[in-house]
């Protein structure tokens, strides 16, 4: 076994134990509310269009828009978002078979119970039910396959999932991860529909010996999950490190867990949470600490879209978290990842590309490529207003894949981000921003009172952090993650031997 | 025991009465047979009796009470009904069919197993053979049994039967039908039974009441029915008949 696989391996428990706990939940949840549901429908023929109509165009919602969906609605991240999201994809098949399988049954056999005189109540639990049971768990089992898929998906909104190991791997083209996260997410679901077939099936045959064994092996499976997501009091206790999406991410949050764990301070990551969750899950105590970039704040919370300078940018952001947030521990990591308009060394050399200004002649021949929110923040208007680019073409994409389409002449410009390792490692040019139109975004890690309050001095460790990872130390971390495929670990302990 | 008086059932929509009118006795301990062809609204006056069918207008008493008057399920267990087709539950075995309505009522185990017992003798199938059994272990016949001692578990007053033997092989049918007879004298039954078959309301009945397009247009005793000169009455003898003649035309049968 390779080493990279015994690493991933080790945090299959934690994943593997949280993914049943969240799916678990969700089926158990989504059950409670469709069969009542199901069973008024029956006695209304009236509402069973429309309401199945809802139910299944819940379904139609693209699964991380629904989750994503549900982080304003809970006001919350992690399990609750995650659980009612999850809760409502479950509910379509277990409404649908339950409805149909009552409606399906011989309606000789409905009058011959009524005729014998049971009342509605019996002759449902008795009769009806009965025999639409098979259907129903038919139902169920489509409801699973598609809850133990989906709850991949739960990852960004901070809830811990095999997810984990595939959007974390993606970033960071760490494929081992990738691989065991999608095996294991499979796996599950497989063994879950083949046991609740076994049950589907001695349901349709009467045969007590698979309905026993299918019940006994699924309640070992709810035990299994009670037993991994047991969590110590001091699990309860850690810090909470928030990381973003993306590589950069979570190289920081592992130095600072393992500083903090250095120090005696227990910690861990909750990683590839959404920006805006990451920046919510803070203020709201959820999270204790996690590193954010003062453009971000400046322009996505505070709402501006002036640049008055880097130290004055820091300043004010400095003020407005304190003012707003009481988050007053705002620390400085010492390095940028701006976001910079990057071009091929030979476009830039043979057209005389400089600064951004030198871009305005060819932007109409030019394809520009970006994240996924770029087009969207005010810094792309920012840069419209400051040098009017008429870009040929503009597409979205993942960042990871960005630098590689610039690399291969797919697209001719990207919005790179500063700090990213493959800027030198792929021979790019940043253009120079003469008119100040992108904010500095200087790294900054923000720690929320609540660590102080749960482990004084604490802050005080992470205090030490400041101004001790510099550009170029950043960029080295990040290239060895990125392009050289060496590992979050690894890149995290090159930040710390270099402090 | 049940008297009907001008009972009148309009299903929504429909441009005739599927019941018109309808009024008869069925005396205590006796066989009365619905009589006629499809569609003539004899299924649909049986459900007006336990109502199944809500009664459009008109008056059913049932022992001297209207039957407007009583909880429909507690009608309905005075009432044993075998429905057409049988309707065993499939998900329960024979003896939890039969056991169903008494085990609601709260029986105690024992109870509910010798009244099984005594009700699976009674229909002529061996308890210790067939108690265990599922419906579809069972041919037509021996469900249609199972179907008549479900209906009597709770010891009803009325017996109601709906097309009881159609789907019966024909000496499947005639066992059943002697059997039929020997059960309801021994538990002194008051039965109404439909059929479409004038041979079996002779063999069974007491009392045959012919329905034609929801209207009883013959009410009487199965010598009557033979004596009588209504036509639709007339029509429904003429066809075994004509069956009788043809089968000795080509020398198949004595007359």
């Amino acid at each position: 076994m390779s080493t990279e696989l015994a690493n991933q391996l080790a945090y299959l428990p934690d994943y593997l134990g949280q993914h049943m706990l969240l799916s678990f939940a969700a089926l158990g949840l989504g059950l409670l509310v469709s069969l009542p549901l199901a069973l008024l429908l029956t006695q209304s023929e009236r509402w069973q269009g429309p309401v199945l109509a809802v139910v299944a165009a819940v379904q139609t919602i693209p699964g991380l828009a629904l989750l994503a969906l549900m982080v304003p609605l809970f006001q919350a991240i992690g399990f609750a978002p995650a659980l009612a999201a999850l809760t409502l994809y479950s509910m379509l098949p277990m409404v649908r078979n339950t409805v149909t399988g009552i409606a399906d049954i011989d309606p000789r056999l409905v009058e011959a119970g009524r005729g014998l005189g049971l009342t509605d109540t019996q002759l449902l639990f008795r009769v009806q039910l009965p025999l639409a049971l098979p259907v129903v768990v038919a139902g169920i089992r489509t409801a699973t396959v598609w809850v133990v898929g989906m709850a991949t998906l739960s990852t960004p909104v901070g809830a811990t999932s095999l997810g984990n190991y595939i959007f974390s791997g993606l970033q960071t083209q760490n494929y081992t991860a990738v691989l065991v996260g999608c095996v294991a997410a499979a796996a599950l679901a497989l063994t879950l529909d083949q046991l609740i077939r076994l049950l589907e099936l001695g349901l349709r045959r009467r045969e007590r010996g698979s309905i026993g064994i299918a019940a006994v092996l699924l309640a070992a499976l709810v035990g299994l999950t009670l037993v991994l997501t047991g969590q110590t009091p001091a699990e309860r206790q850690a810090l909470r490190i928030g990381a973003k999406a993306f590589t950069e991410q979570y190289i920081l949050a592992r130095l600072i867990e393992t500083r903090l764990d250095d120090a005696g301070y227990p910690a861990t990551v909750l990683d590839s949470l959404g920006s805006a969750v990451a920046f919510d899950a803070l203020t709201a105590g959820r999270i204790d600490a996690y590193v954010d970039y003062t453009g971000t704040i400046w322009a996505n919370y505070m709402r501006r879209n002036d640049n008055p300078g880097r130290s004055a940018v820091a300043r004010e952001v400095t003020e407005w978290l304190r003012a707003e947030h009481g988050v007053d521990t705002v620390i400085p990591l010492g390095f940028e990842n701006s976001y910079a308009l990057a071009v091929r060394r030979a476009d830039a050399e043979a057209l005389g590309l400089e600064s951004i200004d030198d871009l305005q002649p060819h932007a109409a021949d030019f394809t520009l490529a970006a994240d996924y929110e770029f087009f969207d923040r005010p810094e792309w208007a920012s840069l419209q207003l400051s040098y009017a680019l008429p870009f040929g073409a503009k597409l979205s994409m993942d960042p990871t894949l960005m630098y590689q389409a610039l690399q291969a002449g797919e697209v001719d410009v990207i919005s790179a981000f500063s700090s990213d390792g493959r800027i030198a490692a792929f021979d790019l040019v940043v253009l120079a921003d003469p008119r100040e139109a992108l904010p500095p975004y200087d790294a900054v890690l923000l720690v929320a009172p609540t660590a102080e309050e749960r482990h004084p001095g604490s802050t005080a460790v992470l205090q030490q952090l400041e101004a001790t990872v510099d550009d170029s130390r950043m960029r080295a971390a990040n290239r060895l993650a990125d392009v050289e495929g060496r590992g979050i670990a690894e890149a995290a302990a090159s930040l710390k031997a270099a402090e | 025991m049940i008297s009907l008086r001008d009972v009148s059932r309009i299903f929504p929509g429909a441009d005739r009465p599927a019941v018109s009118g309808l009024s008869f006795d069925v005396p205590r301990g006796s066989l009365t047979a619905l009589l006629g062809a499809s569609g003539s609204g004899k299924t649909t006056t049986l459900k007006l009796l336990n109502r199944l069918e809500p009664l459009h207008r008109g008056r059913i008493e049932l022992a001297g009470v209207d039957t407007a008057n009583l909880d429909p399920v507690t009608l309905r267990r005075r009432c044993g009904y075998v429905v057409q087709g049988i309707g065993l539950f499939p998900h329960l075995s024979i003896a939890e069919n039969i056991a169903l309505l008494p085990r609601l009522l709260g029986w105690s185990a024992a109870r509910r197993r010798a009244r099984v017992a005594e009700l699976l003798e009674l229909v002529q199938l061996p308890p210790a053979e067939y108690r265990d059994r599922y419906p579809d272990e069972l041919s037509g016949g021996q469900q249609q049994r199972v179907g008549v001692a479900r209906a009597l578990a709770v010891e009803p007053e009325v017996l109601l039967l709906d097309e009881p033997f159609g789907a019966l092989d024909p000496t499947t049918r005639g066992i059943l039908q002697s059997e039929l007879r020997r059960v309801q004298a021994a538990l002194e039954l008051t039965v109404v039974m439909v059929t479409h078959d004038v041979t079996e309301a002779l063999l069974l009945a007491d009392q045959i009441v012919v329905l034609e397009q929801g209207e009883g247009v013959f009410i009487g005793s199965p010598e009557a029915l033979l004596a009588s000169e209504v036509a639709p009455v007339r029509a429904l003898l003429e066809a075994p008949r004509q069956q009788v003649a043809a089968l000795h035309d080509q020398g198949v049968a004595a007359p």
